[in-house]
């Protein structure tokens, strides 16, 4: 099985694959000595050529990460197979990316509009929570497919605020 | 001692009196609001009273619901916390009205100490120093030079308006004065419309040290140090720590003797904190007293083996201070982080949620004083605070390096943490040297932002490779029709994920 998973703004190729009756990992083509198995929901523990990385993979809104050691990816997942119409899915296909309110707000001020080129990081909609305001920001580089909220909306968590493709 | 007592607020102070209560024999009574009903702290308690809508006014600040549930509760006492209604004297005369003991100082002491202003006289009239200057403001600027010569540069002129940094010149000498006079009061007329200033002596990079006090009700009072906070955002202390690494025994002695005449002025009972600020030359400033027991109470009680909450309760029972000033003694140092839930990324953006995961961090000389659990979710009507991590270790460099094992431990998922930010500080240079004072962290944080370059490498390249790896068996399992959300594994999704962690083992998949 191969997806490309796009890794800290990486894009990588991974395969899992069998051999001998054990799984074989390569990325990009390079093939991994790697051990790895979930030991809790979320979390694994990958021995690469005996080192071993413990990973927490963690959805929060629209964005998926993978924590290890300090460090923090952002990661992207592009699965031919299918593409699901979750909401909260963090796979890309046909590059549609649904972007949602991490918490409880109302929407103060909305800074694109639909057709607008936008970067990874972006900060697409500000909204006030918790008396302070913060920007709402597109995990991925792309073009403003819809913007679904308004000024003086109040949203919910996990209620889409714009849709980038 | 008493026989129950209502514990007026939420959160992690609240379980940590639950457990300061367990430990005394005494029955705890919890009160929670509509959205708390799930929270740790009514999980522990012995009893548990709803007390109304989420908002604080409508519930952990009304004292009338307090008092209410503590009467048909049948409670002798009632323990503040922190925040709320710990400083209110409203809430010390009710409990006197019902007959009920308020665990803290009387309200007329809360009254005459908690005022900035009034605390300043009863500074002045006991002789303990205070940030020289005057809170009047200054007709011009021939008197601003009058009084800067008296109070000696620099000196910082401030608008009596003012806030925010607005109308704020400091001044290293007198031929800068008069310009900057003029520019402050033309700023502060701007931002304000009131030009007038007041000004004080400027400290340099001062550092926010305080000391606690015990007094009992037969007139015994003793402080056990200090306290270092001048790891503060935005004037928000993030990291605290015991002793502090600037303090040297006089110093601490000076400190600590002022810190108790002042108390003792004021008539003050029960557990107290004074505040001042040390400049680089160790002269101290009285800045104000806090009257009631602090959220950073842990580090002291880590240094000197003793329970701060059962004190508390103690003195409030009536019963004398058990120990004397000599006796008192601070062994090796602690170090306390703030957990928030809070987004280090996205400029500390609260982060509430529902937490899916926790981990505890435990080992040698590390306490968790938590509210949290794994299934609750964070309400976002109150401060975001999750908990408090504390290392103690035999010395300075001992502790900090436990922290930074701790830090690596601990983690909450669903939400974000401000458990990176305290990665970045105990890695840096100017933290492990204690070089530190209270604008340090905004100053650390703003030179940081752009210098976000990874360091490449061996390790990095592999790092990236077990993400990628987990974040592949992570989408399989979750396109394997299980619950996205899965919370802790039940025996039965626990099979489920073995028999499918066989599966991408075993077979290839198309």
């Amino acid at each position: 099985m191969k997806l490309q998973i796009d890794i800290g703004g990486k894009k990588r190729q991974v395969e899992l694959t069998q051999a001998g009756g054990r799984p074989v990992w390569t990325i990009d083509g390079r093939r991994l000595e790697a051990d790895a198995s979930e030991m809790s929901p979320g979390v694994y523990s990958i021995l690469i050529n005996a080192k071993a990385f413990e990973v927490r993979m963690e959805r929060f809104a629209s964005e998926l990460r993978a924590m290890t050691g300090g460090r923090e990816f952002r990661i992207v997942i592009r699965d031919e197979r299918e593409w699901r119409r979750k909401r909260g899915s963090t796979v890309e296909a046909e590059g549609r990316q649904q972007v949602l309110a991490p918490m409880p707000g109302k929407i103060v001020r909305v800074l694109v509009k639909t057709g607008d080129a936008v970067r990874a990081g972006q900060g697409l909609v500000v909204v006030e929570a918790m008396k302070m305001q913060n920007e709402i920001r597109t995990p991925k580089s792309g073009t403003i497919d819809r913007v679904a909220v308004v000024e003086g909306q109040t949203v919910t968590a996990g209620e889409v605020v714009a849709i980038v493709s | 001692m008493f026989k129950k007592v209502v514990i007026a607020n939420r959160g992690e102070i609240a379980v940590r009196i639950v457990r300061a209560c367990r430990e005394l024999g005494v029955q705890a009574v919890a009160v929670y609001s509509d959205v708390d009903r799930a929270s740790l702290h009514v999980r522990l308690a012995d009893e548990a009273y709803p007390i109304g809508p989420a908002p604080s006014r409508e519930s952990y600040l009304v004292i009338e619901k307090i008092i209410d549930v503590a009467r048909s509760a049948g409670c002798d006492a009632i323990h503040p916390g922190y925040g709320f209604l710990a400083e209110n004297p409203a809430l010390a005369r009710a409990c006197v009205d019902a007959g009920i003991t308020f665990i803290g100082p009387s309200a007329s002491a809360m009254e005459q100490l908690g005022s900035k202003t009034a605390a300043r006289h009863i500074a002045r009239d006991v002789g303990a120093p205070t940030v020289p200057g005057t809170l009047d403001p200054i007709e011009n600027a021939d008197e601003a030079a009058k009084i800067a010569r008296e109070i000696d540069f620099p000196v910082i002129l401030k608008a009596v308006a003012g806030g925010g940094g607005k109308g704020m010149r400091s001044v290293a000498s007198e031929s800068a004065l008069a310009s900057a006079w003029r520019d402050a009061a033309s700023e502060a007329q701007n931002a304000f419309g009131d030009a007038r200033l007041y000004m004080e002596k400027y400290l340099e990079r001062p550092r926010h040290i305080e000391i606690q006090v015990l007094a009992d009700h037969h007139g015994h009072l003793v402080y056990l140090g200090e306290r270092e906070c001048s790891v503060q955002r935005r004037h928000q202390k993030v990291i605290e720590e015991a002793p502090s690494p600037f303090m040297t025994p006089e110093l601490r002695k000076a400190m600590g003797e002022a810190a108790m005449k002042l108390a003792r002025a004021g008539n003050y009972t029960n557990a107290g904190t004074v505040e001042f600020l040390v400049d680089a030359q160790r002269n101290f400033y009285f800045l104000e007293m806090n009257t009631r027991l602090q959220v950073e109470h842990p580090v002291t009680e880590m240094v000197t083996s003793l329970d701060l909450v059962k004190l508390q309760m103690r003195i409030a029972a009536g019963e004398p201070l058990p120990f004397q000033q000599e006796e008192i003694e601070l062994r090796g140092h602690a170090i306390e982080c703030r957990m928030y839930a809070e987004d280090p990324d996205n400029n500390f953006f609260p982060s509430p949620g529902k937490i899916l995961d926790c981990r505890v961090p435990a080992g040698p000389g590390i306490r968790l004083d938590e509210g949290i659990y794994a299934g609750w979710t964070v309400p976002n009507e109150y401060d975001p605070m999750l908990g408090k991590l504390i290392a103690w270790g035999g010395d300075r460099r001992e502790a900090m390096a436990r922290m930074r094992r701790a830090l690596e431990e601990y983690y909450a998922s669903g939400i974000k943490t401000n458990v990176s930010l305290f990665r970045r500080i105990l890695a840096s240079a100017d933290f492990e040297k204690g070089a530190i004072y209270t604008r340090w962290l905004d100053d650390f944080l703003g030179a940081e932002a752009g210098t976000e370059s990874r360091d490449g490498g061996e390790q990095e390249a592999q790092a990236e490779h077990a993400a990628a790896i987990a974040a592949f068996l992570w989408h399989t399992s979750q396109s394997d029709g299980a619950n996205a959300s899965t919370t802790t594994a039940t025996a039965e999704s626990q099979w489920k994920s073995e028999s499918r962690r066989e599966q991408v083992n075993r077979e290839p998949q198309q």
